[in-house]
């Protein structure tokens, strides 16, 4: 310890005294970060994010005519949209017709994965909503969720040309979703 | 109409509230005594009209008044009697109100037994208490109204989450919150403290009992809640690290750390800066505490989601209330003149070894639980902490932590021999060595760190007997001379003792259950007998039951023991069907050196209820100890709290004789 | 996500769908004691992805028994620890780990509190060492040999 003058030492604690303020203040500036309402604490972030789209190789759902999903599949055209859902889960009713419109009006290449589902469950599901999927590979053993590291259902990607990992929405789609976040994505990768 | 009132009588509240926390802090700063007297009534009036929102609240639940849209939301005409009180506050706005009742509660005690505090000390407290309450009881009214009405109302209630119906968990928060909001008064001394300017012997007398109150209540509330997840969630887990548990942790462990230099404060006018903010941070803690878990920022959004007024109001209060203390500690604190010096090896410096360890595990606490959400701010990305951190961490500060605690009571004020006093603790040491490899050598070379802990633990225990007995040197003189001195010993000092044996003997049964815990999870068929840690569990079926608002499944093992009968263990599996919620009662007996714990799971194949069910056993060692052990320190800390020192009404007679100034002549 | 669903709940009245339902069930267990002791310890450092602070050791959650089934899948097939994490983390990030790995970004969690005692030990030892010597220059005279002897004296005996 160097000695140091009674008043740069005084000044020295005046300081010290300070910090616990400081310290405070900043803490209570990134808690009020966490109140964004706009930031879902659960939400998980992907690590597959501009990673090349996982191997998989998926059969048909039973019972239906749509052919069954690989990774192969993903590659080679424009950007594509993978949408993993199942006929149990409630939110995925809702975005239904939203992808159904995207298929139609856009013209957006749309395959599937049904996840942990019963086969006819899934079949009666799409004949009573329809079936915007060009493909579906049915997923009941989760494994292929796993692959995706998907957290729940639905889930959507969006992969490029390269098969390249370019978007991610966890949870079902919103017309506000598509419009500001899908469809920018979708247009760049044309 | 019974709701109206009470909604009215919390609206009186708060101007009562604000009156205290106005007229008597300008009668403080002007002299004028008249207006530091209005304080007191002031303080039994608001207990009194929180106290009927309180009970108009209650009300509401026992009779299921379904117009109240709170009783709706968390009552059930079915249920038993003792949910319907506790479901008061088992939701956030009957909790918060809770809050606010405890609140007051300790204002009307400092108002009642306050009587030996300087006329200004008092004014100013009441009024840093009665800023706090005006601020809740805000929160209360304008986010958070318990007295809402529905209409129309339905014919019965969304009943209480059966988790929550346990005996258990009916007590935790009320525990809790005795413990979290006591905290408040430290902060309340601490901030008239820095007002006045002034910070004495006396100040650390008064603030003391207070904050061992508030200490005892949160170690109860911990212990209690840790021993409701034991037996309810089923799977013989005690804690987890949880941040709902988390922020339970770091009030008391502050507060732990205050109890110590308070007494450095009280015994040698030192360490004033430091005691007042920890009285702070303590306080401050609490509050965060409450911010985490009613924000929804770490777990659920669903809270916030629905009204996101509710964590900024609790943040602005926040940051009024610590940042304003901290601001007058900044200004105000390095005037504050330390008296007492001290050497290197002294009790002084003991005590402040006890608080760096107790602060840096508050730190790592505060750290672990809240870093997550620093990085996300930060956009570092997601990332989950969990148990092994906290194992990593946090566990080795216990252990110079407990190694210091044995020695800290031998050394002596001012100055002391270190030497001397480990010559003293020489009985200790080698038991401890003897309990540390025994446990080695027993669980063939098991975990390093838990046999270390058993040694520690050990050394804990002996080195407080030994202590004690010295004090009333036991074997060395007459017994009678020895039972003299025992009686004369202040209550204070067994306080500690016990506390800091009770603590040495919840280590055995904390390292025991964490460190050796057996399991077993098996499909068993009726008639089948399975074997965990040498008790024979026969499983002799399971049958349907119907209880007042749930129907179960029990299943029944008889446990044997060398083919002796042990116990039968009966444990169920609950359905509440208002909720759709099942439970799981796990079924514990006791040996008292260890907890036969057994759960029941599902039916290999739902229809054959005679087929092969899914259990899981459990062998959990010293388990018991663990409770004893909390049990034991919240009685040290009631000992201690008894002794005529600390007496929260300090009779009048000691203040004459020993006025507020003495200790500093 | 049991506990903290239970215990948000109790505090703060949200609504979330959970069971005690009891994580690792029978039929996913391995036969192999040292294979299975391998998977448990993996089990419990890897947090259930859509429960909240729950390892899928003891979460009931789908996806932790379909986690759970994976991992014991790659040990058998010959899998190292690492891997098996290298595998989870590839998918869902560090998220998935309850003991975040040090890297730049964690720093402060890691060495944070390690941080803190020693700058506290130090802050400690300089206030000691400073609260000494006024003591020294205090000017109070030091204790004669007759002083010391009677102090000794008394000290003897007070403790008897």
């Amino acid at each position: 310890m160097s000695e140091a003058t009674p008043r740069t030492m005084k000044i020295l604690i005046r300081v010290l005294f300070i910090v616990p303020l400081l310290i405070f203040a900043g803490t209570l500036g990134y808690l009020y970060f966490g109140l964004d309402p706009q930031r879902d604490p659960r939400a998980v972030p992907s690590a597959l994010l501009d990673k090349p789209a996982p191997d998989f190789e998926l059969p048909a759902v039973p019972g239906l005519q749509t052919p069954g999903l690989s990774r192969g599949d993903l590659e080679g055209g424009g950007p594509v949209l993978l949408n993993v859902f199942a006929s149990w889960c409630v939110p995925c009713r809702a975005e239904h017709p939203l992808l159904s419109e995207l298929v139609e009006s856009r013209g957006v290449t749309l395959y599937g994965i049904d996840y942990k589902d019963k086969a006819e469950d899934a079949v009666a599901w799409l004949e009573e909503l329809g079936n915007p999927y060009a493909a579906i590979g049915h997923d009941d053993s989760g494994r292929a969720g796993i692959e995706w590291g998907i957290t729940g259902v639905p889930e959507t990607f969006v992969i490029d040309g390269d098969g390249t990992i370019r978007y991610r929405h966890a949870g079902p789609l919103t017309r506000q979703l598509i419009e500001e976040e899908l469809l920018p994505v979708l247009e760049q990768l044309r | 109409m019974i709701p109206e009132i009470g909604h009215f009588a919390l609206i009186l509240a708060l101007v009562v509230a604000l009156i205290q926390g106005s007229l008597p802090m300008l009668g403080a700063a002007r002299g004028k005594r008249g207006w530091m007297r209005v304080a007191e009534p002031a303080a039994l009036l608001q207990l009194l009209l929180v106290l009927i929102a309180f009970l108009a609240l209650m009300q509401a639940y026992i009779v299921s008044d379904f117009t109240v849209w709170n009783v709706v939301e968390n009552s059930h005409s079915a249920k038993p009697l003792l949910y319907k009180i506790s479901g008061v506050w088992g939701n956030h706005e009957g909790s918060m109100l809770l809050w606010v009742l405890i609140l007051t509660l300790y204002g009307a005690a400092v108002a009642l037994f306050g009587g030996n505090l300087p006329e200004r000390l008092r004014a100013r407290v009441l009024g840093v208490q009665a800023w706090i309450s005006t601020g809740f009881i805000a929160f209360c009214l304008f986010t958070s109204n318990p007295f809402a009405r529905v209409t129309p109302p339905p014919l019965d209630g969304n009943d209480l989450n059966p988790l929550l119906q346990d005996p258990g968990l009916a007590f935790h928060p009320p525990l809790l919150y005795l413990g979290y909001v006591g905290l408040s008064m430290a902060f309340s001394f601490a901030v008239a403290a820095l007002i006045e300017g002034r910070v004495d012997a006396a100040w650390g007398r008064w603030v003391r009992p207070w904050t061992l109150l508030a200490w005892c209540f949160l170690t109860g509330g911990i212990a209690l809640g840790s021993w409701w997840a034991y037996y309810e969630l089923g799977w013989g887990g005690w804690w987890f690290w949880d941040p709902v548990e988390n922020v339970s942790l770091m009030p008391w462990l502050l507060g732990t750390a205050l109890l110590h230099s308070a007494v450095v404060v009280e015994k040698r006018e030192a360490l004033k800066a430091w005691t007042i903010l920890l009285a702070i941070l303590a306080f401050g803690f609490s509050l965060l505490g409450t911010f985490i878990v009613r924000s929804g920022l770490l777990s659920s959004v669903h809270a916030f989601a629905s009204d996101p007024t509710r964590g900024v109001f609790i943040l602005i209060l926040l940051g009024l209330a610590v940042g304003g203390a901290l601001l007058l500690f900044a200004v105000r604190a390095p005037k504050l003149q330390a008296q007492g010096l001290f050497a290197p090896i002294s009790r002084e410096a003991g005590l402040l070894l006890n608080n760096l360890l107790l602060g840096t595990a508050a730190a790592t606490v505060f750290v672990g639980t809240l870093y997550p959400l620093l990085l996300e701010a930060m956009g570092g990305g997601k990332v989950s902490v969990g148990p092994p951190y906290f194992n990593l961490t946090f566990v080795p500060l216990f252990l110079p932590l407990v190694l210091a605690m044995g020695a800290g009571p031998l050394l002596n004020w001012k100055r002391a021999d270190l030497a001397g006093v480990l010559g003293r603790l020489k009985l200790a040491l080698i038991a401890a060595i003897a309990v540390g490899l025994g446990a080695w050598i027993l669980s063939d070379g098991g975990p390093v760190m838990a046999c270390l802990a058993f040694g520690l633990a050990a050394w804990l225990l002996l080195a407080t007997l030994i202590e004690l007995a010295e004090r009333i040197s036991l074997f060395r003189a007459p017994l009678t001379e020895s039972l003299r001195r025992a009686g004369r010993l202040p209550r204070a000092h067994y306080g500690m003792s016990l506390a800091h044996a009770g603590l040495a003997i919840a280590i055995f049964g904390i390292t025991a259950s964490s460190a050796w815990k057996q399991e077993e999870v098996r499909l068993m068929r009726p008639g089948e007998t399975l074997t965990l840690a040498g008790y024979a569990y026969r499983f002799e079926g399971v049958e349907r039951l119907q209880g007042p608002n749930y129907r179960s499944d029990m299943a029944s093992f008889t446990v044997t023991r060398d083919g002796d009968y042990v116990a039968t263990l009966t444990p169920e599996k609950r359905l509440y069907p208002v909720q759709n919620a099942p439970t799981t009662e796990a079924a514990i007996h006791t040996t008292g050196l260890a907890d036969l714990y057994a759960v029941i799971g599902d039916p290999q194949d739902p229809q054959d209820r005679a087929g092969a069910w899914t259990v899981r056993l459990y062998h959990e060692p010293l388990v018991p100890w663990m409770w004893a052990g909390a049990l034991i320190m919240i009685l040290g800390g009631l000992v201690s709290l008894s002794d005529r020192r600390l007496r929260v009404g300090m009779p009048a007679r000691r203040r004459k004789s020993l006025p507020a100034g003495a200790a500093e002549a | 996500m049991r506990l903290a669903a239970a215990l948000a709940l109790l505090l703060l009245a949200g609504l979330s769908a959970w069971g005690p339902a009891l994580a690792v069930e029978p039929e996913e267990m391995l036969d192999d004691p040292e294979l299975e002791a391998r998977a448990r310890d993996i089990s419990k450092d890897v947090r259930c992805v859509v429960c909240q602070n729950e390892s899928i050791d003891s979460s009931n959650a789908g996806i932790a028994r379909d986690l759970r089934i994976l991992i014991r899948e790659r040990l058998q097939t010959g899998d190292s620890d690492r891997e098996v994490f290298d595998f989870l983390t590839a998918r869902y990030g560090d998220f998935v780990l309850l003991k975040p790995p040090v890297r730049p970004a964690t720093y402060l969690l890691w060495f944070g509190p390690a941080a803190v005692l020693i700058l506290g030990g130090l802050g400690l030892a300089v206030f000691l060492l400073r609260r000494r010597r006024p003591a020294a220059q205090s000017g109070v005279p030091e204790l004669t040999p007759e002083e010391r002897g009677r102090l000794a004296k008394l000290l003897k005996e007070r403790r008897e």
